[in-house]
């Protein structure tokens, strides 16, 4: 049986994206311009939290979107049948302005390089910052995140599984250990 | 992690061979699609180095141009290949040209033929993955699943509508693909045309018969008004075409007369003033531009699709 452990419980979340939301606002100087931009499946909930939690320290909402990836993924020659699609829903208009891309976790970044190429095919962004909940290690590419709600240290054996209340009925950051 | 889509397998060759999963799977993929055609960029990586041999052995400016665009929009590259100014014209056979195009490594072939049956025929020996543009009276695939992404756009689902499918059944391919994909989907379906373009047995499809254009319009909730294939027909199936139009034409007055709301499908191309009048082609209800948008949208579910079910993979059990 795989062994869990809570890395993050639903009031620890709630501090994390209360944090997270301020540092964007700060990051941004303010929030003109600023869109954000959450990846299927669980970083749209987690951007439309961001929003909504940005909303009550400045006074109004900012734009949020939804991209999904799958089909700009390196290994989609690679796997058997093709992945679900995921809706994606962004501004019209994303020249110029301050992309922040919201994701649960960061692992080997090839997720984000993906995002940022399908991003390249919507505008020229002035800006784009990465903001996880959570960084797990263990990149493949060059990718960095701006913006961080947790580093846990994650062995190779290890997964970190993110749980929303709007999907999953529950607010919980994982730890799991295979095996055992 | 994405879950993985239920398999389409290799090939796409009728909806008679598909269960209503696979349908619904590449309607609710072709929904995704459609977005991409309103990007700023309609243009994505799915299909980045596959070739796609569109293999046109009949007439085609919609369907043809529908594949294009699906397959560019996808970034595969693309050979169009016609039986005029190919090798065709010199007589080589269907397998023939199909196996010298896989010899030069291709990914997938689109056909569109004369013979009914000749995309299954293919499909069982070539290794690429073939798309059936329309063989024959068999089927039109994509055109049925453009046609059901139509109609479900326009009502919401499919399930329980009352679907009427008018004019020349006999030659159509379109009402082939039609019937077997409304039946799957739970939709009721009825045929109407002159008893000479009824083909014989239709009932035993799980169709109503429906003799009078007017009955048909009282019932539907949607008509699909086919085109009357006159390069199809050898003589003696109509009296002629203004007959045609005044007894079975779908006209404003009818629709009028009906005095409710429907919706109104063609697959093109037109003959106006023979089997659809202008007026209600051009009109409130017709749905017949939607049908051409979502036929890019349709086809690119499909090809993308198809190409995660490689032989190789099949081979390896996985579902």
């Amino acid at each position: 049986m795989p062994s869990r452990a809570t890395l993050l419980d639903e009031r620890a979340i709630a501090r994390a994206l209360t944090r997270m939301a301020s540092e964007i606002v700060e990051r941004c100087h303010g929030t003109a311009d600023v869109v954000l931009v959450g990846v299927q499946r669980r970083g749209v909930e987690l951007a439309e939290r961001l929003s909504r939690l940005i909303a009550g320290l400045e006074g109004h909402p900012i734009p949020c979107g939804k991209l999904d990836i799958t089909l700009y993924r390196d290994d989609l020659q690679a796997i058997g049948p093709r992945p679900v699609i995921g809706e994606t829903d962004l501004p019209s208009q994303l020249d110029g302005r301050t992309v922040v891309i919201v994701d649960d976790v960061l692992y080997t970044g090839r997720t984000v390089r993906a995002a940022l190429d399908e991003l390249a095919d919507f505008g020229r962004p002035r800006r784009i910052l990465l903001c996880v909940l959570v960084d797990r290690g263990g990149r493949e590419l060059p990718i960095q995140p701006d913006l961080v709600g947790l580093k846990p240290r994650v062995g190779p054996d290890e997964r970190v599984d993110v749980f929303v209340k709007e999907l999953d009925g529950r607010d919980a950051v994982e730890l799991v250990k295979a095996g055992g | 992690m994405t879950p993985a889509a239920a398999a389409l397998g290799k090939d796409l060759l009728g909806l008679e061979n598909l269960t209503r999963e696979q349908i619904q799977l590449i309607l609710g993929t072709a929904e995704r699609f459609k977005e991409v055609s309103e990007r700023p960029i309609k243009k994505v990586p799915a299909l980045r180095g596959k070739t796609i041999v569109n293999l046109f052995f009949e007439a085609s400016t919609r369907t043809r141009i529908s594949f294009e665009f699906a397959e560019k929009r996808l970034s595969a590259d693309t050979v169009n290949v016609g039986s005029s100014g190919s090798s065709v014209a010199k007589g080589e056979t269907l397998v023939d040209t199909a196996r010298n195009l896989e010899a030069m490594r291709i990914d997938m072939v689109v056909i569109r033929h004369g013979a009914s049956g000749s995309a299954e025929f293919l499909s069982r020996r070539i290794r690429s993955n073939v798309v059936n543009a329309g063989d024959g009276k068999h089927e039109h695939p994509t055109q049925g699943l453009l046609d059901l992404l139509t109609l479900k756009d326009r009502f919401g689902k499919v399930e329980g509508l009352k679907v009427a499918i008018c004019g020349d059944v006999l030659h159509s391919r379109v009402a082939r693909s039609n019937i077997w994909g409304l039946k799957k989907l739970g939709a009721e379906v009825a045929v109407c045309g002159p008893a000479s373009l009824l083909p014989s047995g239709i009932a035993a499809l799980g169709v109503e018969v429906i003799p009078r254009i007017d009955d048909a319009i009282a019932w539907a909730d949607a008509l699909n008004v086919l085109r009357l294939q006159l390069e199809r027909m050898t003589g003696g199936f109509i009296p002629s075409l203004r007959e045609y139009n005044r007894v079975f034409g779908v006209t404003r007055e009818r629709l009028e007369r009906a005095g409710k709301d429907l919706v109104i499908m063609h697959p093109g191309p037109m003959n106006r003033g023979v089997e659809i009048d202008s007026d209600v082609a051009d009109g409130p209800h017709s749905v017949i531009l939607p049908q051409v948008t979502n036929g890019v949208a349709v086809r690119m579910a499909v090809l993308y699709l198809l190409a995660g079910g490689s032989p190789d993979w099949q081979q390896g059990g996985g579902e």
